[in-house]
């Protein structure tokens, strides 16, 4: 029978076609991943489409299952150290929330938003009574395949922005976190005593998208913080958006959290505003002057 | 304080301090109030509570309000707004007596339209816990609430969908081809309403421009929506961006509102500057909101009660506003909220129950996430019953499949199915604008045209989509 079913799904010429009603606008998959232009068998999806959606599902419930690769990511941050010198030489601290296991953690996010005790303890020799300026915390949320992917990626562009126009800017050890949610860079930015905390979290998977990276920034956190008081980019992966994107709108977001000394709905993201303004001509297909206006009109 | 419960069973005593905690261990299981802490603690613990529930009087709710009138807004809302007129229809009744009140056969849509405005949230939600699935589509089928802007929605034997066109980078030709896919299969009666990736002014101009101007171009009888916070559709508006509805997440208690960043003045004003811009046509019905069970355990701010009452409780201020859609995103929030299908399945039928009994346009995001148990079959079974439920509108996406927000909703296909087995058409200016486009040669029939609507064959020739090609 699984034999069958992958049979089904890659042979690219089903025996009879003739039931379903194909879309010619299926060609504008060429702008988007979204499923479009799947045609139809009456009103309802194909066979072929709905026998791979139930696929894509299967490896999306997989993938939340996955665990963090805690070694393979230590080995690519000490790289990254080897690559810029000037941020903190400690090693990556590896720290557990509360959630002990993942059945417990898809049931307790109360606890994922916690660090637990050792975490707590394992912090302390780190703490400074100058703040650091960012401490980076990377968690495996809902998908350890997005930080996997991801995550070393964005640090090593997002890196050479903040040297670049803060000389002086100081950065805390780099934290991993098993099990955790984004609160739980608030407990690890107030052990350590950073000025602001950056999250990267892997997000909820998606069929077409178990890969999708989180960004979360808080300005001076600690416990008991509400969402409200952070800014979050998403969906930075090689599909969505780029590492140099997000690197950039995070630069943004931090100056301004910087000079406002805040976080959160208080400030706006104005920083694709220019880019934005200067490509007045943003039109799509949908707009183009060449569309046949006759059947607009009804007749 | 209010009084507390006590119910003897045998020779087994059980006892509630309280209504709030009554209400909750009345409520039919659910994970969120299992990580809330107030669940029932046994199944039969749960049977005591429904019975002493509905020996409950309705006017009990109007004097022990579950949060304090002095620490909440929305408690402040629901009692200075509650209307004792109308609820003098059903004031000496019980919570048990109105589930049987609303199950009788002279209770009509009517009489409930009558009653709607003396029924607090917290009436409704006791009530929904003592109902079945099959009450909750009844009564809910016998409620109807019809709102307006470019279109019609609400009216019976019609199911509406908001096309949900949402691109993980928000590119124009991305957002732009799901938009096509989902005109091309009859959906976007309700709004055309885009979640942007990134909540940022300039961006939401942006989409709203695009927007705006392919209703113009095609002359669609439907509105759009950009999704982002009330404060940035301000400045939107203060910028003069073509703002058709002012879009907002809200919570049933004022500190979970404060966690999201806005409060009912806000919502007031927003409100304001959008009727001022006067872009309905065929009625003033400016606002969106979205709403879920669990939102406000989410932000801690649930003051000890049950998810499904603080989710009520968001009805009071929905309904303040007078919106043109209300809709509970009910499998979004993920297993620590609905474990299951099961779970996701009832409490969807409760929210649409008590959004209609209360007033309110109610649609529902027939939806899960990839690390809930749950999946397409439930998903079937929820779209048949709310569509049972006389529900007002659902989403509509391609292939299920959100590529931004990562969750499964209902596609365009599901509800064309829907439409058609249950014998239910879009809004009636939109299905004849469907016909008039030639995508549908019987829209009350959800019957395709099975070739290519000419005003769109140029669109995909035109020399954009060539120019790609290359």
């Amino acid at each position: 029978m699984v034999e069958d079913a992958e049979m089904l799904i890659v042979d690219d010429n089903p025996a009879d076609d003739s039931m379903v009603i194909h879309n010619p606008w299926r060609q504008l998959r060429q702008f988007t991943a979204a499923r479009i232009g799947i045609g139809r068998a009456g009103v309802s999806t194909p066979t072929r489409e709905t026998l791979e959606f139930q696929l894509a599902h299967a490896q999306a419930r997989d993938a939340v299952h996955t665990e963090l690769d805690i070694e393979s990511l230590k080995q690519q941050l000490i790289l990254l150290q080897q690559e810029f010198p000037q941020i903190n030489s400690q090693p990556p601290l590896v720290l557990n929330s509360r959630a002990i296991d993942r059945v417990t953690y898809l049931q307790r996010p109360d606890y994922g938003r916690q660090l637990d005790e050792a975490g707590f303890a394992s912090l302390k020799p780190h703490y400074t009574k100058t703040p650091y300026d960012l401490a980076l915390v990377i968690v495996d949320g809902l998908s350890a395949t997005a930080i996997h992917q991801n995550a070393v990626k964005f640090i090593s562009s997002l890196l050479p922005l903040l040297l670049k126009e803060i000389p002086d800017f100081s950065l805390a050890p780099i934290s991993l976190v098993n099990q955790g949610r984004v609160a739980i860079g608030d407990d690890i930015g107030e052990a350590l005593n950073a000025r602001a905390v950056l999250i990267l979290i892997g997000e909820r998977p998606g069929l077409s998208s178990p890969d999708s990276l989180g960004l979360y920034l808080t300005w001076s956190p600690k416990r008991g913080l509400t969402d409200d008081k952070r800014n979050c980019i998403s969906n930075v992966r090689l599909a969505g958006l780029s590492y140099a994107a997000a690197a950039h709108k995070c630069f943004y977001l931090l100056s301004e959290a910087r000079r406002l000394q805040c976080s959160g709905v208080a400030i706006k993201d104005r920083s694709t505003e220019k880019i934005i303004d200067s490509s007045a001509v943003q039109t799509s297909f949908l707009l183009d002057s060449k569309v046949d206006r006759k059947g607009v009109d009804g007749k | 304080m209010g009084q507390s419960y006590r119910y003897q069973l045998g020779s087994k005593t059980y006892q509630f301090a309280d209504l709030a905690e009554l209400m909750a261990k009345a409520t039919p299981a659910r994970s969120g109030d299992r990580l809330a802490g107030v669940i029932a603690e046994s199944a039969e613990q749960r049977a005591v509570a429904q019975l002493l529930l509905a020996e409950v009087p309705l006017k009990t709710f109007l004097n022990d309000t579950l949060v304090p009138y002095e620490d909440d807004e929305i408690t402040r809302l629901i009692i200075d707004d509650h209307d004792a007129e109308a609820f003098s229809i059903i004031s000496h009744l019980t919570v048990g007596d109105f589930r049987n009140w609303l199950l009788t056969d002279t209770v009509s849509t009517e009489v409930l339209k009558q009653v709607s405005a003396g029924i607090t949230p917290e009436m409704a939600a006791a009530v929904s816990k003592i109902m079945r699935n099959q009450d909750l589509i009844l009564v809910a089928q016998k409620c109807r609430v019809v709102t307006s802007f470019r279109n019609t929605i609400g009216l019976p034997k019609r199911l509406s969908t908001r096309l949900q066109p949402n691109h993980p980078t928000d590119d124009v030709n991305g957002i732009a081809a799901s938009m096509l896919d989902g005109l091309l299969y009859g959906s976007g009666d309700a709004v055309i309403g885009i979640n942007p990736a990134t909540d940022n002014v300039a961006q939401a101009t942006r989409l709203m421009n695009l927007m705006d101007e392919v209703i113009s171009l095609y002359e669609i009888p439907t509105q759009s929506c950009v999704l982002t916070h009330v404060t940035n559709t301000l400045e939107c508006i203060e910028n003069g961006a073509p703002v058709d509805l002012v879009f907002q997440s809200i919570g049933g208690t004022e500190k979970t509102n404060s966690s999201f960043g806005f409060n009912l003045a806000i919502l007031a004003e927003a409100q304001q500057a959008a009727l001022s811009l006067n872009r309905g046509t065929v009625g003033q019905n400016v606002m969106y909101f979205e709403t879920g069970q669990g939102s406000s355990l989410s932000a801690n701010a649930h003051h000890g009660l049950d998810q499904q009452t603080c989710e009520a409780r968001a009805y009071a201020v929905a309904r303040k506003f007078s919106p043109l859609l209300v809709n509970t995103v009910v499998g979004f929030i993920g297993p620590e909220y609905l474990f299951d299908g099961k779970e996701i399945i009832r409490a969807g039928l409760e929210d649409h129950f008590c959004g209609k009994l209360l007033g309110l346009p109610m649609g529902c995001d027939v939806c899960y996430t990839n690390h809930a148990e749950a999946d397409q079959n439930d998903m079937d079974n929820l779209l048949t019953l709310l569509g049972t439920a006389g529900c007002s509108f659902v989403m509509g996406i391609p292939g299920s499949d959100d590529i931004m927000l990562n969750y499964q909703t209902t596609s365009f296909h599901d509800a064309l199915y829907a439409r058609r087995v249950l014998g239910l058409g879009a809004a009636p200016e939109f299905e004849a604008w469907l016909e008039k486009m030639q995508i549908m040669s019987n829209a009350g029939l959800a019957q395709l045209t099975n070739h290519l609507p000419p005003a769109f064959a140029g669109t995909l020739s035109s020399s954009a989509v060539k120019h790609y090609h290359g």
